[in-house]
């Protein structure tokens, strides 16, 4: 079976490549996230990807709600009563005094490329599969829309695209590819190219890892206390991100879950579980046969 | 953004957690009712065919053709159901690509594709209208065919749980241990319910047991569930699940009561079968509506997520 969970830095070659590149990934800094979209814009003008719906949402500039079949890039917006770092606002000088303390996070979410995907694991057709880049990519053409990794993702990405009959790849399960092809062009991802601030950032995932240890150090020596590093260690329950972030909240803030396990990581136990309740059928059923008849 | 429990008036404690605007975490299955649907036939067809076997080994005549004819058309409709939820059911066939032992979905159709065709044998011979010569041919497959889908059977019953709580799902994914037990009682009472409704008395002990002892083992473990799961078991006590699973556990009960009742009269009996039948039903579409609503709420994903960072 593999292995299902854990740290595995040779997600690549464990699934069957040869000769693998190294690993790719992103590192998407929201302390530098100035919520501009380029990276959705990007996103759907080199992927094609149909609308996903004009919505006004109330929920301050965020109006498209959250990663899904048609959203493969989305920008959490989130205004909180609190000051950025050290920041000085100069409120406490403005005339009137209803004003307080205020900082906007913004955030651009994406798909994960888990090191250990329970969308690919649970896929029954091999249509999501992990690329030589240790991504982690649906084969449009293969997959039949059974659903089953809409569900299985603990981050609540992929999903199975709906609309009328004619719109693209309609019926079957979507997400974030790291820009395959344009990987294997030797370009990097829409998102990032578009990224005016670099918070966006592509490139080898050991080498992202470092850049993102030392900008939080950083970010805490200039005073920025809460900001903290999600989705780059090995060791938690996805085996580590493709694509870490740097926070300066609670994971949950910006809608992402604070502990995500991989479902797959118990499922030895799950089948022995299946098992015993499988022979308690067979036995009851053998027993049902037992005895004098009436 | 403090959010409170969206029902109103909680059970337990409110939870104060954060969320993304009150936005769902996970994303619930995109499945409609012929996933609980098929759950419940699948159970059903999987039962069934345990009783044909023991009945076509104990000269149970009225048992054995009733077992192997709602095998029949259950896992007939079941195909149908899984088939008609896909996004793109012309491509049904592209689950027969691999065999993924980490994908509980890739298990199930090599099972069912073992199960299926010796099912639907079986009970073919029992239909009444086949003709003589079809009922020659196959007349020395049918017992074979009926053991091997017998084999199967339980591993038919079982393998769904599996299906439900290999997700990110919270009250599926922390229904883990318990869930196979549930649905296997599920099955067997619905097997055993149907068995009583179209086998003769004097055929129907063996149904009578297996729905009792079914009935037994699902609400056994189904409470045994609630507690184990923490925050997520809320899901099924509350709205449409919690409606769904009170039905279904006051439906099992009567059932099992009036199978141990009525063990001389054919009224009786049916009815009861019927009530357990009805119950197998009830309990599929509450776990399903549960695990649907534990994935809307992000509660039931942050939660016990923090709180087991929290425990660190």
């Amino acid at each position: 079976m593999g292995q299902l969970s854990g740290p595995d830095p040779h997600v690549a070659s464990n699934a069957g490549w040869a000769e693998t590149p190294s690993r790719k990934g992103f590192f998407t800094d929201t302390s530098v996230c100035i919520g501009c979209k380029a990276c959705e814009v990007a996103c759907k003008e080199w992927n094609a990807i149909p609308d996903d719906g004009f919505n006004l949402l109330g929920s301050s500039y965020d109006n498209t709600g959250a990663l899904g079949a048609s959203t493969w890039r989305h920008v959490a917006f989130i205004e909180q009563p609190r000051r950025f770092g050290e920041q000085q606002t100069f409120f406490d000088q403005a005339p009137t005094d209803s004003r307080g303390d205020f900082r906007w996070l913004m955030s651009s979410d994406v798909c994960k490329h888990c090191t250990h995907a329970a969308c690919l694991d649970v896929c029954p057709t091999g249509s999501l599969f992990r690329t030589e880049f240790g991504t982690v990519v649906v084969q449009d053409d293969i997959c039949n829309g059974c659903g089953y990794c809409v569900p299985a993702c603990p981050f609540g990405v992929i999903e199975r695209r709906t609309g009328p009959a004619e719109t693209k790849n309609v019926g079957i399960a979507q997400k974030c590819t790291l820009c395959y092809d344009r990987l294997d062009a030797g370009h990097m991802p829409a998102c990032a190219q578009a990224c005016p601030t670099e918070s966006i950032q592509f490139g080898d995932l050991d080498e992202l890892r470092v850049r993102a240890a030392a900008r939080v150090e950083t970010l805490h020596e200039e005073g920025v206390s809460d900001a903290r590093l999600y989705g780059e260690d090995p060791g938690d329950g996805i085996g580590g991100a493709g694509a870490m972030f740097l926070l300066l909240d609670e994971p949950e803030t910006y809608g992402l879950p604070p502990d995500p396990v991989v479902s797959t990581r118990d499922l030895p136990q799950m089948w022995k579980q299946a098992g015993l309740a499988a022979l308690t059928l067979l036995a009851g059923a053998a027993s049902a046969f037992i005895g004098r008849r009436k | 953004m403090k959010r409170r429990s969206s029902d109103g008036a909680p059970v337990v404690p409110d939870a104060t957690f954060t969320s993304y605007y009150g936005r769902p975490v996970v994303k619930p299955s995109p499945w409609e009712k012929d996933i609980p649907a098929y759950l419940f036939l699948g159970g059903m067809a999987a039962g069934s065919s345990l009783l044909a076997a023991g009945a076509d080994g104990t000269d149970r005549p009225s048992l054995r053709r009733a077992g192997r004819l709602s095998a029949l058309f259950s896992i007939a409709l079941g195909f149908i159901a899984l088939v008609h939820d896909l996004g793109k059911p012309s491509r049904f066939v592209n689950m027969l690509r691999v065999a993924k032992p980490t994908s509980p979905m890739s298990v199930g159709t090599w099972i069912l594709s073992v199960y299926g065709p010796a099912a639907g044998l079986a009970g073919a011979a029992e239909l009444p209208f086949l003709p003589q010569f079809l009922r020659r041919l196959l007349g020395p497959f049918v017992r074979p065919a009926g053991i091997a889908a017998a084999a199967t059977a339980p591993a038919v019953a079982s393998y769904t749980a599996v299906l439900l709580a290999d997700t990110a799902t919270p009250a599926w994914n922390s229904a883990r241990r318990e869930l196979p037990f549930v649905f296997v009682g599920s099955a067997a009472s619905a097997a055993g319910g149907m068995g009583m409704v179209l086998a003769s008395t004097s055929d129907a002990g063996p149904a009578r047991r297996l729905a009792v002892a079914g009935a037994c083992v699902e609400l056994a473990a189904e409470a045994r569930m609630e507690q184990s799961m923490g925050l997520p078991a809320e899901t099924l006590r509350n709205g449409r699940a919690g409606q769904l699973m009170r039905a279904a556990r006051a439906l099992t009960i009567a059932g099992a009561a009036g199978a141990l009742m009525g063990t001389r009269s054919r009224v009786l009996s049916a009815l009861a079968g019927k009530a357990l039948v009805a119950g197998s039903v009830c309990t599929r579409f509450a776990i399903f509506e549960a695990g649907q609503e534990s994935a809307r709420d992000p509660k039931y994903t942050v939660v016990p997520q923090r709180e087991r960072l929290d425990r660190r």
